[in-house]
């Protein structure tokens, strides 16, 4: 080994693909692919031009952010995105904690298991914006189909993170209770929440940050919150407006991730 | 150890009065906040459309069914372009997070007290708005397009490539550093050999994870004019093509699975 070495130099081994001749079927691959997909991008570039010089009102827009013209409305988007926020979040804890037992392998029976499975997969699958199209087709354009939208998805999350956390627990505590002639209750009770309560905690504080986030999207299709006053300030190119709102919502989200981790390392 | 009184005899309990008190007094507070938030939220809405959803609802489902397959030969197109703006915007955002992940991290920062702080405000900022906020606002700015999502899908990127790697970057081995550097090499060379090979799993696991994720929010892209097979969906739903919509959302839910068991499978060879 070593003596065939001598007089060589060294050369680093490759890290990710060990065979040579499938790492350069991926490169070849990839620069196939890259082409084509380049290519079939259609670039209207005199109207990117023209529009380099509304980018950069949109920078100095940004730069001198205009929150007093349209204080009314931006306060007002806020405190619908705030409240729906808060209450979507509470909402689809309370739903998805049920739904989050009865998706975990060692808590629930197989047809409970399944049922409780193809609800997760269902809430997960489509983008918020997409459950928001129907709910606003369904109950009306404003928060309160943005508030059921958000508490669709929150299930969907919390209930497939919960039904893992579950399946993961130490199962000799849950067996000393059912040792001791617990009812099923009583082995949630006892056995499994003070095992899974600080994930809980935990996720729903991050779902919460989350829940902010979509809700400053989904009021674009109409289900209220700041974006739909961010769509209309675009939409009139108030470009220092909409500065304004892209600054609050990036100042909220700093405040809620900050707090949010904060309270985790207390609980956890 | 808190314990009460029941007749003379000192019986366990799990907390102290006060502690119990706390955990009260915060439910409480939950409580009152949630119903005064629900009543704000609810002030503008007309109970009378709410009551009428579950007849919405059916009309609509009654109007999905049976799905319009013909339809589907003129989603393929669509449907191209959505998965090159997922991919093409997940490598731009690559291209874009890997130097800020370098900036940010506290043992690879140039300059900790200047430039990191910076890099952490774009990870922060580009994290916060969604991809779909992004799109509108280079839809106004450059025109609709692919391009707009692309730079859209990119620009969304950077922030969750950037927040992930610069914590992968901070949690190597820092044996490996201090012996690459025992042998004198430079520090762009401690880089290569001593920190890139520590990431390199990590970041191929998160760059196929973004792309996953990507795939999703690109088809919503189109609503804002920004391309892909959102277009078709905006327009079928502007004409209450009900079957039309069917269609694509199944064909978004195939794609969705597909991602989903592409990107399982590559991060489970690589981890």
């Amino acid at each position: 080994m070593i003596a065939g070495a001598v007089g060589r130099r060294w050369r680093r081994p490759p890290v990710l693909i060990k065979g040579a001749r499938t790492r350069w079927l991926i490169y070849a691959g990839a620069l196939v692919y890259l082409v084509v997909a380049v290519g079939s991008i259609e670039v209207n570039w005199t109207r990117v031009a023209e529009g380099l010089e509304r980018g950069w009102r949109f920078v100095q827009g940004f730069l001198a952010p205009d929150f007093t013209s349209r204080s009314r409305d931006i306060v007002a988007g806020l405190v619908e995105s705030l409240t729906m926020t808060l209450t979507s979040t509470v909402v689809g804890v309370l739903i998805s904690v049920p739904i989050g037992i009865g998706a975990a392998r060692n808590l629930a029976p197989a047809p409970v298991y399944l049922v409780c499975r193809a609800i997760v997969i269902l809430s997960r699958t489509f983008q918020e914006v997409i459950i928001a199209i129907f709910f606003v087709a369904m109950f009306g354009f404003g928060p309160f189909a943005g508030f059921l939208t958000l508490s669709f998805s929150t299930v969907g999350f919390l209930a497939k993170l919960l039904a893992e956390d579950i399946e993961e627990i130490d199962e000799g505590q849950a067996e000393a209770i059912r040792a001791t002639g617990a009812s099923w209750l009583q082995l949630v009770n006892y056995g499994i929440q003070p095992q899974v309560m600080p994930r809980l905690i935990g996720l729903s504080l991050y779902r919460l940050d989350i829940n902010f986030r979509e809700s400053a999207v989904i009021g674009i299709v109409g289900a209220g919150g700041i974006g739909a006053t961010l769509n209309t300030a675009i939409d009139r190119y108030e470009y220092d407006s909409a500065g304004a709102i892209l600054l609050l919502i990036i100042l909220i989200v700093m405040i809620a991730e900050y707090a949010s981790s904060h309270i985790r390392q207390r609980v956890q | 150890m808190p314990v009460r009184e029941i007749d003379g005899q000192r019986v366990w309990k799990l907390r102290t009065t006060r502690a119990q008190w706390a955990i009260w007094a915060g439910w409480l507070v939950l409580v009152a906040l949630f119903v005064w938030c629900w009543q704000v939220m609810t002030e503008g809405t007309i109970w009378t459309f709410v009551l009428d959803a579950p007849r919405q609802a059916a009309d609509i489902g009654g109007r999905m069914v049976p799905p319009r397959w013909s339809y589907l030969e003129r989603l393929w197109w669509p449907l191209w372009d959505t998965i090159n703006i997922a991919t093409l915007g997940t490598l731009l955002g690559i291209l874009i997070a890997v130097p800020i992940a370098f900036v940010a991290a506290r043992n690879t920062s140039p300059s900790a007290l200047l430039l990191r702080p910076v890099a952490l405000f774009i990870i922060v900022a580009s994290r916060s708005i969604n991809s779909l906020i992004w799109a509108l606002l280079l839809v106004a700015i450059i025109g609709p397009g692919i391009l707009a999502g692309v730079i859209a899908i990119g620009l969304r990127s950077i922030g969750f490539i950037g927040k992930l790697l610069y914590e992968a970057i901070e949690e190597i081995d820092q044996s490996q550093v201090e012996a690459i550097t025992a042998t004198g090499a430079s520090r762009a060379q401690v880089l290569d050999f001593a920190i890139v090979p520590q990431i390199l799993p990590a970041f191929a696991g998160i760059s196929v994870f973004r792309w996953d994720i990507n795939i999703r929010e690109s088809t919503i892209l189109g609503l804002v004019g920004a391309g892909g097979i959102g277009l078709q969906l905006q327009s079928s739903l502007n004409t209450l093509a009900w079957p039309q919509v069917t269609v694509i959302l199944l064909l978004i839910l195939a794609t969705v699975i597909v991602s989903e068991w592409v990107s399982a499978k590559v991060r489970h060879a690589i981890i």
